[in-house]
């Protein structure tokens, strides 16, 4: 099912009764979510992701905006009648009923026609509990089962009235770094199997990045980016979602352009058109920096680190934003480097130039 | 591991010193009085041992009149001011506005003396020479007929007396039972709403097994309470209870040892030893109800 979002915006009064400007969790999301595909919503802790999520579900009412399932106007249906499966970070198992019992719970629910006997209900139940693996458990309580498996239950009792829509609030962010691995791929799994339009609430750009059909990176309850996963990483629309993509993250540099050529403090590191004579943002992906020996760029070299395939080295350079530079290279090169001065020749499509006040993204072609 | 235990045993030694003196030798005592008939303080002695005293009792018509008083008190009290908690409990959590003045208001009643309620009763229901009392008044608005609820039919004074009792004990309930739902997190109902939960089964699945184990708490010392009652009457209908026809077990304990036809500790102690054993049976059938009902 298709969601549509229309200019909805969500406001709060300021906690701080002095203040009378109110918050705005959510601001002017207009936007349009395709059927079937699993959506990661990224965002930095505080930005407005679950009041989002919230007003997808119901929970919360727009304060002004219209929501669309479909062609069908959700925005003033309750949450008990708009049919979404919704999975909570604290999985909120009724912790006096069984596995079983509480996957049931939803179903209980129906009335009229959609009224189910016992045998249907049993049947669904152990559909969901099979679909996420625990159909071993159903007699255990929830205390009894350890974190992934709670994972998997809240899962379930949010499959198993077949929703129209899926939405997860943070639903790795209780768990342990192995465990997340397997369950955002099973995540990914049901997700694939059911067919049904998810939206996952995440901070953690992994996460999102990994699993995603599609990423919406949002902060300060804007829409940054909505885009592939991939694009989003390679093609940032601004300075904010260049930094909040990847890991280690970008490297960003105080750099202006003077007559067709960029310069990072006195190098002149790249030669460019399209951009006038300006002061600028430099980002530069760790991945982005090429060893060589009459390199324009020069830094301080600091020092190597190898963690696992990956040797980065780490330089300083007074055009820095932040104290050191991480840049990652490959093994051939790293034995080169030794000495005081490192030298790079940067890659173009590493590089990302943005406008120094507003951070919007300036694109310009190589020369 | 010797030596600890024996120290162990040392700190202890207060409290078992004034548990023994203060709690067990009594209730030994107590049970020992029962079984001697004809108990004189004054000398010491009585007549001999036996089941005299239970049979005396439990024929005495003062002690049945007190047995039917308090049972009927216990079955309406406990369950009407239980319930009555609960419905206020759930209101005073489901509003926003001023629930600290609310909850001020329903808790005043426990800070209160009980004495002195007895008198503002009394003003509402009692019948004198000059007015009816502010109760009739409002029953006559309605076109109804005077009830004397102090000194009149039985029904009227019990029905009196429970109010009173429901009245008392209403605060702590309620005090207990809007922690106890406060305490409920908050996630539960939101998951419930999404998943299309009527008010009504919210409450029934979720509300009332996560407060389950203050329920039970508030039942059993309700009926504890309750059992134990006699200040209450006393407040309404004055000392003379077996006149008013109004006494509790407690009340014929108390009237077998200092009232007017008092000095008969030998009956008190076994009327005390009955209602000793009627709480603890209740108290047991309560443990095994609620093994089955209470979540932890």
């Amino acid at each position: 099912m298709q969601i549509r979002l229309e200019h909805l915006t969500k406001r709060f009064p300021n906690r701080n009764k002095k203040i009378k400007e109110d918050v705005i969790a959510v601001n002017d999301f207009d936007l349009t979510l395709p059927d079937g595909k699993l959506i990661g919503l990224l965002g930095p802790s505080g930005c407005g992701k679950s009041t989002a999520l919230n007003l997808i579900c119901g929970l919360l009412e727009p304060s002004s905006g219209r929501i669309f399932f479909d062609d069908d106007d959700v925005t003033s249906i309750p949450a008990e009648r708009r049919g979404v499966g919704l999975v909570f970070q604290s999985y909120a198992l009724y912790p006096h009923l069984t596995v079983e019992r509480n996957i049931r719970y939803p179903l209980e629910n129906l009335k009229g026609d959609k009224k189910l006997t016992k045998e249907q209900m049993k049947e669904k139940v152990l559909q969901a509990a099979k679909l996420v693996q625990i159909d071993e458990l159903l007699e255990r309580k929830p205390n009894e089962l350890s974190g992934g498996q709670q994972q998997r239950v809240a899962i379930a009792r949010a499959l198993v009235k077949t929703p129209r829509v899926l939405l997860l609030d943070e639903p790795l962010s209780n768990l342990d770094a192995r465990l997340r691995l397997q369950t955002r791929e099973e995540i990914r799994r049901i997700q694939k199997e059911t067919g049904i339009t998810t939206i996952f609430v995440t901070h953690d750009q992994d996460e999102a990045m990994s699993i995603s059909d599609t990423i919406i990176v949002m902060n300060a309850g804007v829409i940054q980016q909505v885009d592939k996963p991939q694009d989003v990483y390679d093609n940032p629309v601004n300075l904010f979602v260049a930094k909040f993509l990847g890991t280690p993250a970008i490297n960003v540099f105080d750099g202006k352009v003077e007559d067709g050529v960029l310069y990072i403090g006195k190098d002149a590191v790249l030669k460019l058109s399209g951009i006038g004579n300006r002061p600028v943002k430099v980002g530069i992906r760790p991945e982005g920096f090429n060893p060589e020996e009459n390199g324009p760029f020069v830094c301080d070299l600091d020092r190597v680190e190898v963690m696992c395939r990956d040797i980065s080295v780490v330089s300083r350079h007074e055009g820095s934003e932040t104290d050191i530079i991480r840049s990652i290279i490959t093994s051939e090169h790293a034995k080169k480097m030794k000495g005081e001065k490192v030298r790079f020749s940067l890659k173009p499509e590493k590089v990302h130039i943005f406008d120094k006040e507003t951070g919007e993204r300036l694109y310009f072609e190589t020369v | 591991m010797k030596k600890n235990n024996l120290k162990a045993w040392l700190y202890l030694i207060p409290a078992f010193i004034f548990l023994g003196v203060f709690m067990v030798y009594p209730l030994i005592d107590v049970l020992v009085y029962s079984f001697e008939e004809g108990y004189n303080f004054a000398s010491q002695t009585s007549f001999g041992t036996g089941a005299y005293n239970y049979r005396y009792v439990l024929r005495d018509p003062y002690f049945l009149q007190a047995l039917k008083n308090t049972f009927i008190l216990v079955a309406i009290t406990v369950p009407v001011s239980t319930g009555l908690a609960l419905l206020i409990s759930l209101g005073l959590n489901s509003i926003e506005k001023l629930r600290d003045l609310f909850q001020t208001v329903y808790f005043l009643p426990y800070v209160t003396n009980t004495l002195a309620v007895g008198l503002v009763f009394m003003i509402l229901f009692k019948k004198t020479a000059y007015t009816d009392g502010l109760v009739n008044l409002l029953i006559k608005l309605f076109g109804g007929e005077a009830v004397d609820f102090i000194t009149g039919p039985y029904w009227a004074k019990m029905f009196v007396l429970c109010f009173y009792t429901v009245w008392i004990v209403l605060p702590f309930k309620i005090l207990i039972f809007t922690s106890a739902l406060a305490s409920v997190n908050k996630v539960y109902y939101s998951a419930a709403r999404v998943d299309g939960t009527s008010k009504f089964r919210m409450f029934r699945t979720i509300t009332l097994p996560m407060i389950s184990p203050m329920i039970f708490y508030l039942v059993i010392t309700g009926f504890i309470g309750a059992f134990k009652a006699y200040s209450d009457s006393v407040a309404l209908f004055g000392v003379d209870l077996n006149a008013a026809g109004m006494n509790t077990i407690v009340g014929y304990v108390y009237d077998m040892l200092y009232g007017d036809s008092g000095g008969y500790p030998s009956y008190a102690a076994a009327a005390a030893i009955i209602l000793f054993i009627i709480v603890l049976t209740i108290t047991c059938i309560n443990l095994l109800v609620s093994r089955k009902h209470v979540y932890y």
